[in-house]
């Protein structure tokens, strides 16, 4: 009996907090929303932010440099030290000011198409070749070194490109192309240093070689048994199971992942900038020759352009940024176009770790 | 099988091989190159001095970098973490697609774009100067999204039965979500966390311009004062005309890697841990 009492006043007493908690509780969900929806939209507004901030910036350089800046080969701070200025379309520049930045768009556009076309396929076959012919184990060092490479920082790279591979290629590769295929144009001629743009190309495939690579394994695993048993059943072999059964399977998602690191290898910077050669203002007459890109350029003239009384250099490397921004992002949007056609998987999204 | 064919299956599967080769030997001769470059200069004073001029130690840079990834991962993983449950577990689904679309378009803006915002906003603009809070700022709005993505993940690959179970109890949604959905979500939360220590780690174009540097060790304050960062080292050391500098160049490249490895092992950790946890669920 008093123990039955006792049960029941604790329980009364239990519901009284519950009660009590009742409001508490239905503030802190209410509370927890909020927190959570400015967590998710930080990002949007965070984004517009950025984009609003470099079309303001770039504004004046727009408005100066027209199409001229898509098609000049020149990218001149003018004399800085005359107080003479020149207008044109009511913006102020420094006497003899001139902002095209078509060898940086070249540069940029060239150095990560040369790292696709040497990426994607070494990343597809060795993908191919881990998850269907070799014994598992053999996956423990191929996904280590995938780990490893997405995780190497970018100056890492940028100081191998420079010490080891640059000299390495001048020195025991690129001549020999250069005589054996030299009747190709663009391969052929002068072959420097080892610092250009067929190096910032090489070092850019091995920096996506991670992506394409992780998410083409991770897509071959998904293929189901069946179809390619199926096939091999039916007399085919290994390779021709792999090009008409399992890679026409994963193609959208493969696809997805070259367009990301096609994104990546626009964007990089500290590995272009260490061994690309730093050209200014010229386009290379072959393959190795020095090249410069968008990213590399806004870090190397940052600081200078600051020196610019005007403003305007300042406001060109803001149209650079922007170009390159609407370069990734219109990339990213072709990407999901095509695939939504396609009917594949989703686009893998990150950095690429 | 025709000869022709049983050729060419050998041929192709030579071929990846080899692709397999280009992938390891990379990644050998990367590591390799930097130990042999870095071994004969390495002394573990490195870790206790500070740089100095074109040579010293790494001390301002290891610490510098620590200060700046930590405080990008508590910064953006606050952030991250809340957009992610909301992502997951509170949103409508027409907005959540919006948002998750404009999170993916920053996670996909190039970093130096984010560099060249920071420094004329920032440090020009707002008057911080070369600062902590700069650095970390930009660094975490590159690592935001990726971290509401990783935390989103998380907690989406919790079966519904989970969630039907603490509205069937009659849970109130907040004790449901920190109860029963937080517990299985947190190992991949935490290795989300971990990767972006490292992508932070190894940044540098948001930094140079907005972090600054300097051979002082980590500052006391947030604004106007810079702060070192090992990228730097690597970057700015290569560039100066003397062999001491190079040594050191290639110690914090040494550094990095040796970093990276960490945070490597103790994600890997976490995985086996959250996959421990998704056998469990799934039994």
């Amino acid at each position: 009996m008093r123990r039955e009492s006792a049960a029941e006043s604790g329980s009364l007493v239990k519901a009284a907090t519950t009660a009590r908690e009742l409001g508490v509780v239905l503030m802190l969900d209410r509370a927890l929303v909020a927190a959570g929806w400015i967590g998710a939209v930080l990002p949007t507004v965070v984004l517009l932010l950025i984009v609003v901030f470099l079309v303001h910036s770039a504004f004046s350089s727009v408005l100066y440099n027209g199409l001229h800046f898509l098609t000049g080969t020149e990218w001149n701070l003018g004399n800085l030290y005359v107080s003479t200025t020149t207008v044109r379309n009511g913006v102020k520049a420094a006497q003899g000011a001139s902002y095209g930045a078509l060898p940086l768009i070249l540069g940029t556009l060239l150095s990560s198409i040369i790292a696709l076309v040497i990426g994607v396929p070494i990343a597809v076959a060795s993908a191919l070749v881990i998850v269907e012919r070799l014994p598992r184990g053999w996956s423990v060092p191929f996904s280590v070194a995938l780990e490893l490479l997405a995780g190497f920082p970018s100056v890492v790279y940028g100081l191998w490109g420079l010490i080891v591979l640059g000299p390495f290629l001048a020195h025991h590769i690129y001549p020999t192309v250069a005589r054996v295929l030299g009747f190709i144009p663009f391969l052929g001629g002068q072959t420097g240093s080892g610092l250009g743009l067929l190096t910032s190309g090489i070092v850019l495939a091995v920096m996506i070689i991670p992506i394409v690579a992780a998410t083409t394994r991770d897509l071959l695993a998904q293929v189901p048994p069946p179809t390619r048993e199926g096939a091999l059943a039916l007399g085919f072999t290994g390779w021709e199971a792999a090009r008409l059964v399992s890679l026409p399977w994963i193609r959208a998602g493969v696809f997805g992942a070259c367009i990301l690191g096609w994104a990546r290898a626009l964007g990089e910077t500290m590995a272009v900038l260490m061994v690309s050669g730093s050209a200014a203002n010229t386009i290379p007459s072959n393959i190795y020759g020095p090249v410069s890109t968008i990213a590399a350029t806004i870090v190397a003239l940052l600081d200078s352009a600051l020196t610019d009384p005007t403003g305007l250099a300042q406001s060109a490397l803001a149209e650079a940024g922007l170009l390159l921004f609407l370069i990734t992002f219109g990339s990213n949007i072709l990407a999901r176009v095509i695939l939504r056609r396609a009917g594949g998987t989703a686009l893998p999204v990150g950095r690429g770790i | 099988m025709s000869l022709s064919r049983r050729l060419s299956d050998a041929l192709v599967w030579a071929l990846c091989g080899l692709a397999l080769l280009l992938v390891i030997i990379p990644t050998v001769d990367i590591i390799v190159g930097i130990v042999v470059q870095s071994a004969p200069s390495w002394s573990w004073k490195l870790l206790t001095t500070p740089t100095h001029g074109v040579a010293g130690g790494l001390q301002n840079a290891i610490l510098g970098t620590i200060v700046l990834i930590v405080g990008t991962v508590v910064v953006a993983g606050f952030v991250g973490v809340l957009g992610g449950i909301y992502l997951a577990e509170l949103s409508g689904q027409r907005t959540g697609a919006l948002l998750r679309f404009f999170s993916e378009v920053l996670a996909g803006i190039p970093s130096i774009v984010i560099g060249y915002v920071g420094y004329v906003a920032l440090v020009i603009t707002l008057g911080w100067g070369f600062s902590m809070l700069a650095g970390v700022l930009a660094l975490s709005i590159m690592i935001m999204p990726y971290i509401m993505k990783t935390t989103e993940a998380s907690f989406r690959q919790i079966p519904n039965t989970y969630r039907e179970a603490y509205v069937a109890l009659g849970l109130p949604r907040v004790v449901g979500l920190q109860k029963v959905l937080l517990p299985p979500a947190i190992p991949g939360v935490l290795t989300g966390l971990v990767v972006a220590l490292a992508i932070a780690m190894g940044e540098t174009a948001p930094l140079i311009y907005t972090a600054g540097w300097t051979n002082a060790l980590p500052p006391h304050q947030l604004t106007h004062q810079p702060i070192a960062y090992l990228t730097y080292v690597v970057w700015a050391y290569t560039n100066q005309p003397f062999a001491q500098s190079h040594a050191l160049a290639n110690s914090a490249a040494l550094s990095l890697i040796i970093l990276l490895l960490v945070l490597i092992l103790a994600s890997r950790l976490m995985s086996w841990q959250s996959r421990r946890f998704t056998t469990r669920m799934q039994a």
